[in-house]
């Protein structure tokens, strides 16, 4: 009780002091018409949200296809025998190079140079350009997770799989895959969200988007405070997914720890 | 005992190609069977004979080989050199189907190796319904009669995590034997369990046994391994070094090594 009535009491002084001396700053009222514009906000935020669609839509329909074929990749990555070797190393160079180059450039590579080439029956639509290459990006992070799930499953699970006469892929499929996928859940999601910011970055390629659609109403007026409208629509999604990763990996971890060493 | 034939124990119908069985007809050969892990030499030639309905026990100190040579038969590791036959089926051969192989040969491990995220019943109808396409409903009921009959009948729907030791190893066998496999491979299958625990496995290889199951068991359970064997084998260095029915190899054992092994054990109270 006591301690709760000192927390208010800091919480009101420390907040309260910060909100004091930010209001009471020489430049604040140039700061506030420039940045905190409430009226343009909330008059933009129809456009804003309309805008935001496409991100939803881009990056929904991302992660489906990164679960994908970041899957496949991290399969192929994973078949043992001198035969696989040349797909065990396709995937591997790809995984390593779609990781090392900063996103951005993929996404200016592929959504400008394609539909640059001019070829027959090639989409040009720049929204499925930046589909791709955000696909292709996150599917490399996300097969190097998938990746670490399978090799965290013990090799007794795949032997008594494969002693029943399971498949090397059917063992995968229906003993090592379940409990991995399990596993690696919350560092997905982690992933996940950083696809959800990136995809602002398409708006490079001439997709129209939240930050596009601020950008277009900044230019109007050399008035900021759209960002911040950008900036808000961000928090209401990501704020509540980056809790339920948390929320994922203390549980993760609480049950580990109740299980004990096996 | 008047329990009806279970059918995880029915002996393996005779393929027409095949002469009409005598007296026991030799289910496992394995001949001069070599296996090395990088430089160490696990197996260094072993020679070994099961004949159908036969139990037979190995034994020998840690490191032995016991449990290579078992994963070797199950195929489970590569063999280096040698082979091993099962009813005139070279399974060491090149190109050989190792599913196929597996099929036949059910496999129960020390630490159980129970998949975690299934039920029992899923644990034990995965064989059948993914290995040899028995119907869900099919399997179920199966898998449910072999339960009950060890005593799991009330644990189907619960997870591995939530048994004992006991009753996990129970229904690690129950999976083997779901595949009505013609020979039961058993590696130190009570290892790893609390020493209250152990009958209750053991009483269920004895049923096993009974019911004229082919087994190669690994052990360390010595008096187990006197009561059920048909024949003991003493493995030593990588080789057989020495078998013989469990009275005589118990008591008067040829080989020195032999000797002092079981003169350890003894010691240990362990016989």
């Amino acid at each position: 009780m006591r301690n709760t009535a000192i927390a208010l009491v800091s919480l009101v002084i420390v907040f309260g002091g910060l909100a004091v001396a930010i209001v009471n700053a020489p430049n604040w009222p140039v700061v506030q018409t420039s940045f905190f514009d409430v009226p343009r906000i909330v008059e933009s935020m129809p456009d804003l949200v309309d805008g935001f669609l496409t991100n939803v839509a881009l990056f929904t329909i991302a992660e489906v296809l990164v679960l994908v074929v970041a899957l496949i990749v991290a399969v192929v990555r994973s078949v043992p025998g001198p035969a696989f070797l040349p797909f065990r190393l396709l995937a591997t160079i790809y995984t390593d190079v779609f990781r090392a180059v900063p996103g951005v450039v993929w996404i200016f590579f592929l959504g400008f140079g394609i539909p640059g080439l001019r070829i027959e029956g090639v989409p040009r639509d720049p929204f499925i350009w930046a589909l791709v290459a955000l696909v292709l990006i996150y599917s490399a992070y996300v097969s190097e997770v998938y990746r670490a799930g399978i090799e965290s499953v013990h090799p007794s699970q795949e032997a008594a799989a494969r002693s029943l006469g399971l498949s090397r892929l059917k063992a995968l499929r229906f003993v090592v895959l379940p409990q991995a996928v399990r596993r690696v859940i919350p560092p997905l999601l982690n992933d996940f969200i950083g696809l959800q910011k990136d995809t602002v970055l398409v708006s490079f390629i001439g997709v129209v988007e939240v930050f596009r659609t601020a950008q277009i109403k900044q230019s109007g007026n050399f008035n900021w405070s759209y960002y911040i409208g950008v900036m808000l629509v961000y928090l209401v999604i990501t704020i509540p997914m980056t809790r339920l990763v948390d929320w994922l990996v203390s549980r993760e971890r609480r049950q580990r720890a109740a299980g004990g060493v096996r | 005992m008047t329990a009806s034939m279970p059918p995880a124990t029915t002996p393996p119908s005779t393929p027409p190609s095949t002469p009409a069985p005598t007296a026991a007809r030799p289910a496992l050969h394995i001949r001069g069977l070599h296996k090395s892990f990088g430089k160490l030499e696990v197996l260094r030639g072993i020679d070994l004979d099961v004949a159908e309905h036969e139990v037979v026990c190995l034994i020998g100190a840690s490191g032995s080989g016991k449990s290579t040579l078992l994963r070797c038969i199950n195929l489970l590791e590569a063999v280096d050199e040698g082979s091993i036959t099962i009813d005139a089926d070279e399974i060491t051969a090149l190109g050989v189907d190792v599913d196929r192989i597996r099929r036949r040969i059910g496999i129960v491990f020390q630490a159980f190796n129970l998949f975690p995220h299934m039920r029992v019943l899923d644990n034990v109808t995965l064989g059948p319904r993914r290995v040899l396409g028995t119907p869900r409903a099919e399997a179920e009921r199966d898998a449910t009669a072999l339960l009950e009959r060890f005593g799991l009948g009330d644990k189907i729907g619960e997870y591995p995590d939530r048994l004992s030791g006991g009753q996990q190893q129970r229904v690690a066998i129950v999976r083997a034997l779901a595949m009505h496999p013609d020979l039961l491979l058993l590696d130190e299958i009570t290892s790893a369990l609390d020493p209250e625990l152990v009958a209750e496995v053991l009483d269920v290889i004895r049923e096993l046994a009974a019911g004229g199951m082919t087994m190669v068991i690994a052990t360390h359970e010595m008096t187990f391994a006197r009561e059920i064997a048909s024949r003991v084998c003493f493995l030593d260095g990588g080789v057989v070094l020495e078998e013989g029915p469990p009275q005589q190899l118990f008591s008067e054992p040829r080989e020195p090594r032999t000797r002092q092994f079981l003169q350890r054990i003894i010691e240990a109270g362990r016989l």
